[in-house]
C-alpha cells in the first residue's frame, strides 16, 4: 500500500562504531539517524515520552510497543503531541 | 466532583450533573484551551470558567524549540481532558489522531471532528458518521460535533455517540444559536446530552442554548479572544449556570398582549381607564 522503499536517501550503511544509519521521514522532513527504536527516536530528540505519541506509517505505536518497534529506513514517522484547541 | 460550590447550593437551586461516559460534572460549561497568550491565560480562564471538562488538539510536536507542555497547565485532578480531531478532513485522519490522543492521555474520550472545508469549518456528514462508527468500534466515547440536523443527530446517537454536539453557528464565528428551532427539535428527539458547540460568541448566546435545554455549552474563541478572556470566562459560567436554571424553572410563555404584574383592582382612580380599542 505505501511504498516504503522507494524514497530516495542514503543506503543503510555501518558505521565504525558499528551502528547502521537509516533514513526516515520525521513530521515530514527527511531525517537521517542511527538505527533505533521509537523509544530510542523520543529520547534522541529530547521529548517527554508521556507527553508525546507516536505513530509509524499511519499505524499508532502504543506506549507499550516503543521500546520493541524498532524503525526502518523509508518508515514514515509522526511524533505528536497535546495543543491548545477547541 | 467540585466541591465547594455544591455545598453553598440551596435545595431550590439543585440540579442533576451531567453524565458523560463514566464522567460526572457538576459544571455545563466545557472549554478549550486554544489561542489564550500563554499557559498561564490558559490556566486563569478555564479556573475562573469552572469548566471541569477541556478540550485540546492533537499537532505534530516542535522539534526544534521545546517549550513547556500544555499538559503542564492543566491540572487532571481538576480538569477533564477531552482531546479533539480538529483540522481533520476525512474519517480516517480524524480516527488516527483519535488513537493518537488515546494514547497519550489514556482517555476513551474524543471530540470527534470531521470538517469539510477550511473556510467554512462546517462538518461533513458523511464522515462523520464514517468516523463515529468505527471510534465506537474501537471503544471510543464519542462526543460529536455536527450540524444541528436534527436527523442527523439521531443517527450519530443510534451510532452510539455518547454525546451530540451542534454547532449554534461556524467554529469561531461569534454568530451564536442561528436556528435554535432546529436545536430545539435535536433535544426532542436525542437521548444522550446534546452540547452546543461552536458559534458562541458572548455570554447571552450560551444562556440561550442552555435555555432550550442543552445538556451543556462547549465554546472556545468567544473567551479567548475577547478582549479581556479573564472577565469573559466570569461571564461565560454566570451565563451557563443562569441559562440553566432558567431552563429548569420553567419560562413563562410568549404572549403578543400585556398582562399587568399589579392589580387592577383597587386603583384610586379606577374610572380613569380608557376604553378598549
Amino acid at each position: 500500500m505505501l511504498d516504503y522503499g522507494a524514497r530516495e536517501g542514503p543506503a543503510p550503511k555501518e558505521t565504525m562504531t558499528g551502528c547502521e544509519t537509516i533514513g526516515i521521514e520525521l513530521n515530514g522532513e527527511r531525517r537521517e539517524l542511527t538505527r533505533t527504536s521509537v523509544a530510542g527516536l523520543v529520547a534522541q530528540l529530547g521529548l517527554r515520552p508521556e507527553v508525546v505519541a507516536v505513530e509509524v506509517n499511519q499505524t499508532l505505536v502504543p506506549r507499550a510497543e516503543r521500546e520493541r518497534r524498532e524503525l526502518a529506513s523509508g518508515d514514515k514517522v509522526e511524533v505528536v503531541t497535546l495543543v491548545g484547541g477547541g | 466532583m467540585s466541591a465547594t460550590t455544591d455545598i453553598a447550593t440551596p435545595p431550590w437551586l439543585a440540579d442533576e450533573p451531567l453524565l458523560i461516559g463514566a464522567h460526572v460534572f457538576t459544571s455545563r460549561l466545557l472549554v478549550g484551551t486554544g489561542k489564550y497568550r500563554d499557559n498561564e491565560e490558559t490556566r486563569a480562564a478555564l479556573e475562573i470558567s469552572g469548566t471541569q471538562c477541556v478540550t485540546v488538539a492533537v499537532r505534530r510536536v516542535n522539534l526544534d524549540g521545546k517549550g513547556p507542555s500544555l499538559l503542564d497547565a492543566i491540572d487532571r485532578s481538576r480538569y477533564v481532558i477531552l482531546p479533539n480531531t480538529a483540522g481533520c478532513y476525512d474519517a480516517q485522519s480524524a480516527v488516527r489522531t483519535a488513537q493518537l490522543a488515546r494514547d497519550v492521555l489514556e482517555t476513551n474520550l474524543v471530540k470527534l471532528e470531521v470538517l469539510g472545508d477550511p473556510k467554512t469549518l462546517l462538518p461533513d456528514p458523511v464522515g462523520t458518521l464514517e468516523a463515529t462508527k468505527e471510534l465506537v468500534k474501537q471503544g471510543f466515547d464519542v462526543l460529536v460535533y455536527t450540524s444541528d440536523d436534527p436527523r442527523l443527530g439521531v443517527r450519530l446517537e443510534e451510532l452510539g455517540a455518547v454525546a451530540v454536539m451542534p454547532a449554534g453557528s461556524p467554529i469561531g464565528s461569534g454568530q451564536g444559536i442561528l436556528n435554535p428551532n432546529a436545536i430545539r427539535i435535536l433535544l426532542e428527539l436525542v437521548r444522550v446530552p446534546v452540547i452546543v458547540d461552536a458559534g458562541v460568541g458572548t455570554a447571552s448566546d450560551v444562556a440561550i442554548a442552555m435555555e432550550l435545554g442543552a445538556a451543556g455549552v462547549l465554546l472556545n474563541t468567544g473567551i479567548a479572544s475577547a478582549r479581556e478572556p479573564l472577565r469573559m470566562a466570569a461571564a461565560m459560567r454566570d451565563a451557563c449556570s443562569a441559562g440553566r436554571q432558567a431552563f429548569l424553572a420553567g419560562r413563562i410563555p410568549r404572549k403578543l398582549y400585556a398582562n399587568a404584574s399589579s392589580p387592577a383592582d383597587g386603583l384610586i382612580h379606577a374610572a380613569g381607564r380608557p376604553d378598549p380599542a
